[in-house]
C-alpha cells in the first residue's frame, strides 16, 4: 500500500522548503451520506515534521482542514540528503509516517 | 449595341446562378467540413478573447478569470489529481492475470498517446474513446471493466494523460462517410437545446466562457476535453469525460445518456477534433 | 486528634487564597508562561468552540492586536469552500505559533502550527469554508498575539451538499 503521504522537500542555499500532500478524507462530522446518515468526523490532528532529530514544524488541525490536506513551510539548518521525517494521527487513532530525503 | 450588351449581361447572369446551383463549390457549404469547422471554431475563441494566449484555452476557467487563475496556480504546486495520478500509474504497470498489461493494448505501449484519443474506428464504424479502449482491453484479458465516470478509469487516463501532456491533440477523421457523419452527430448534439432549462453545450461553453453561472465561471469549449480527467473540487475527487457529460446534462436539467453512448462518443469526437494542435493538458484540477 | 496532624483550616484557606492571588498576577504579567506555547498538547478544547472569540481565548488565553506585520493571503472569491488556499507570512520576531480562525464555520478555529527556533515565520494551507467569512490568522510572537483578517466570498459551500 502506498503511502499516504506525499512531500517535497527541496533545500536552497540554508533554507529547505517542504510541501506535503496527505491522503486522508478529513470528515467534519457535520455532512450526511446519500441514505441520510451523519459520516461520523475522521481527520488529523496532528501532523509532525522532524529533521535530525527535532520537531522543526508542528501542525494542530481540525475539521476544517481541506480534504487531503496541504500545507508549505520553510525551515533552516538543514542540507541537501538529510532526512526529513513527517508523521501524522487522526481522531479515530489511525496515523501514518514518512521519511523523505531533502533534494 | 446596349440592348445587346444588357441581353448578353442577362443570359450571363442567368448562366452563373444556373452555375451556382450546380456548382460543387456551392454545395460544399452544406457539406460535412470538419476541417473548415475546426478553424471557424478556434477563431471564434481566439477572437472573442483575444488577450488569451491559444494554449492557454486548455485551462479552462481558469484562462478566463485572474483571481481564480492564482487559485488555480497555488493547487498546481501540489494538485489535488496527485493521488490519482500515481494510483493510475501502478495501475498501468500492474500485469492483468494472464500476465500481460495495458502497454499490450495500445501503439507506444499507452504512452503518449493521448492526443489520439477518441478515434474513429473504421471496422466498427464508431467512435472510440480512450476509456471504451481501456475496458475493452481489460475484458479482452478476462478482468472486469471499471466504471465509466470515476475511480480507476479516471486513475488509467490520468496517467496516460499526463504522459502526453503539451502533445498537440491530433484527431483524426479517415476518408470514410461515417466517420463525418459521427462528426457531423456530435456536433448536433454539442448546439441541440435540452433539458428544462433548454440549454445547449454550446449555451454556456460557446455563447459565455469567463461569465458566472449562478457561482461557477464557465469554461470555454475550446480545448475543454484537453484537460481531461478533471480533480472538481465540487465531486471532491475525480471524473473522467463521461463524467463530466453527464454532469452536464444533469445541471441544464437534461436526461443524462449512459456513459460511452453513441452521442457522447460523438460528441468527444467532434470536440477534440476541433480542438486539434492545441495541448493535451490532463489531468486537471478544476471548480 | 486531627487538629495536630492537619493543617489549621483557617491557615489552609488563606494559603489558597494566596496562590489564586499569585496565578492572577501572573496572567498580567508579560513574561507569563504562554499556554499554547508551554502546552504541547492537542488543544482539544478550541477546536470545539462554535465562537471565534472563545476559541481564541482558550487556545492563547487572551486577546490579539491587528498587525500590518501579518500578510494574509486568500481570495477574494473563494472557487469553492471546500478548498480554499490560505497563506500567511509575517515579518514579526520570535514567532512561536500561527493560528487559523474561520469566525463564520461551525468550529472557528481551523488550524494552529508551531514554529520551533528556525522555521521560517510562513505557512500556506487549504481551508474548507461554510461559507462566506472572515478568516483571522493570529500570529504568537514574541509572547503577544498580532492579528490579521481577510474577507472571504464563498458562493459554493466546502460543507457537502
Amino acid at each position: 500500500m502506498a503511502s499516504s503521504i506525499r512531500v517535497r522537500a527541496t533545500s536552497n542555499g540554508d533554507i529547505t522548503e517542504v510541501q506535503t500532500l496527505i491522503q486522508h478524507p478529513m470528515d467534519t462530522g457535520l455532512v450526511k451520506d446519500a441514505k441520510g446518515a451523519l459520516i461520523p468526523a475522521h481527520y488529523i490532528r496532528e501532523l509532525k515534521f522532524a529533521c535530525n532529530g527535532r520537531d522543526v514544524f508542528v501542525a494542530n488541525w481540525g475539521t476544517a482542514i481541506s480534504k487531503d490536506p496541504y500545507v508549505k513551510f520553510s525551515f533552516k539548518g538543514a542540507k541537501k540528503g538529510d532526512d526529513l521525517k513527517i508523521s501524522w494521527s487522526d481522531n479515530k487513532g489511525g496515523s501514518d509516517e514518512t521519511t523523505a530525503k531533502i533534494a | 449595341m446596349k440592348a445587346r450588351t444588357s441581353l448578353l449581361l442577362g443570359s450571363l447572369s442567368a448562366a452563373l446562378v444556373a452555375l451556382a446551383l450546380t456548382s460543387p463549390r456551392v454545395i460544399a457549404a452544406d457539406k460535412v467540413d470538419p476541417v473548415a469547422d475546426a478553424k471557424a471554431f478556434q477563431n471564434f475563441f481566439f477572437q472573442k478573447f483575444p488577450d488569451v494566449k491559444h494554449e492557454d484555452f486548455v485551462n479552462g476557467p481558469y484562462s478566463m478569470n485572474e483571481d481564480m487563475k492564482r487559485q488555480w496556480q497555488e493547487k498546481e504546486e501540489f494538485p489535488p489529481y496527485e493521488f490519482a495520478l500515481d494510483a493510475g500509474k501502478e495501475m498501468f504497470s500492474t500485469p492483468f492475470k494472464n500476465g500481460k498489461t495495458y502497454a499490450d493494448c495500445f501503439a507506444n505501449g499507452g504512452i503518449g498517446i493521448r492526443q489520439n484519443y477518441p478515434y474513429f474506428d473504421t471496422k466498427e464504424g464508431k467512435v472510440v474513446t480512450l476509456e471504451l479502449a481501456l475496458n475493452r482491453c481489460r475484458e479482452a484479458n478476462g478482468e472486469a471493466p471499471y466504471s465509466y465516470v470515476k475511480d480507476e478509469m479516471a486513475s488509467l487516463t490520468a496517467y496516460m494523460a499526463f504522459t502526453s501532456r503539451g502533445k498537440p491533440m491530433d484527431i483524426r477523421i479517415p476518408d470514410d462517410p461515417r466517420a463525418l457523419e459521427a462528426f457531423e452527430n456530435g456536433k448536433r448534439y454539442f448546439y441541440t437545446r435540452r433539458g428544462q432549462l433548454n440549454f445547449s453545450c454550446a449555451s454556456c461553453h460557446v455563447q459565455s466562457p469567463g461569465e458566472r453561472i449562478r457561482a461557477e465561471i464557465l469554461a470555454p469549449a475550446l480545448g475543454i476535453l484537453n484537460a481531461m480527467p478533471i480533480y472538481r473540487s465540487e465531486w471532491s475527487g475525480m471524473g473522467t469525460t463521461s463524467r463530466r457529460f453527464i454532469t452536464c446534462n444533469s445541471q441544464t436539467r437534461a436526461v443524462p445518456l449512459e456513459p460511452q453512448a453513441d452521442e457522447y462518443r460523438d460528441v468527444e469526437y467532434f470536440l477534440s477534433y476541433v480542438a486539434n494542435g492545441l495541448p493535451i493538458s490532463g489531468p486537471g484540477a478544476r471548480p | 486528634m486531627t487538629t495536630h496532624t492537619g493543617p489549621h483550616p483557617t491557615r489552609r484557606l488563606i494559603l489558597q487564597g494566596a496562590v489564586s492571588v499569585a496565578l492572577i498576577g501572573l496572567g498580567n504579567l508579560p513574561f507569563a508562561p504562554v499556554r499554547a506555547a508551554a502546552n504541547d498538547k492537542y488543544p482539544e478544547e478550541a477546536f470545539k468552540l462554535k465562537n471565534e472569540a472563545d476559541a481564541i481565548k482558550a487556545l492563547y488565553g487572551r486577546t490579539a492586536e491587528p498587525s500590518d506585520k501579518i500578510k494574509l493571503d486568500a481570495p477574494e472569491i473563494a472557487e469553492n469552500g471546500g478548498v480554499v488556499p490560505i497563506s500567511v507570512a509575517t515579518t514579526l520576531d520570535k514567532v512561536t505559533t500561527i493560528s487559523f480562525f474561520v469566525a463564520e464555520n461551525p468550529n472557528a478555529l481551523a488550524a494552529s502550527y508551531k514554529f520551533p527556533d528556525g522555521t521560517i515565520p510562513a505557512v500556506a494551507n487549504r481551508l474548507k469554508m461554510a461559507k462566506t467569512s472572515n478568516v483571522t490568522a493570529i500570529v504568537e510572537a514574541d509572547g503577544k498575539l498580532y492579528s490579521a483578517t481577510k474577507e472571504v466570498k464563498v458562493t459554493v459551500g466546502g460543507c457537502g451538499g
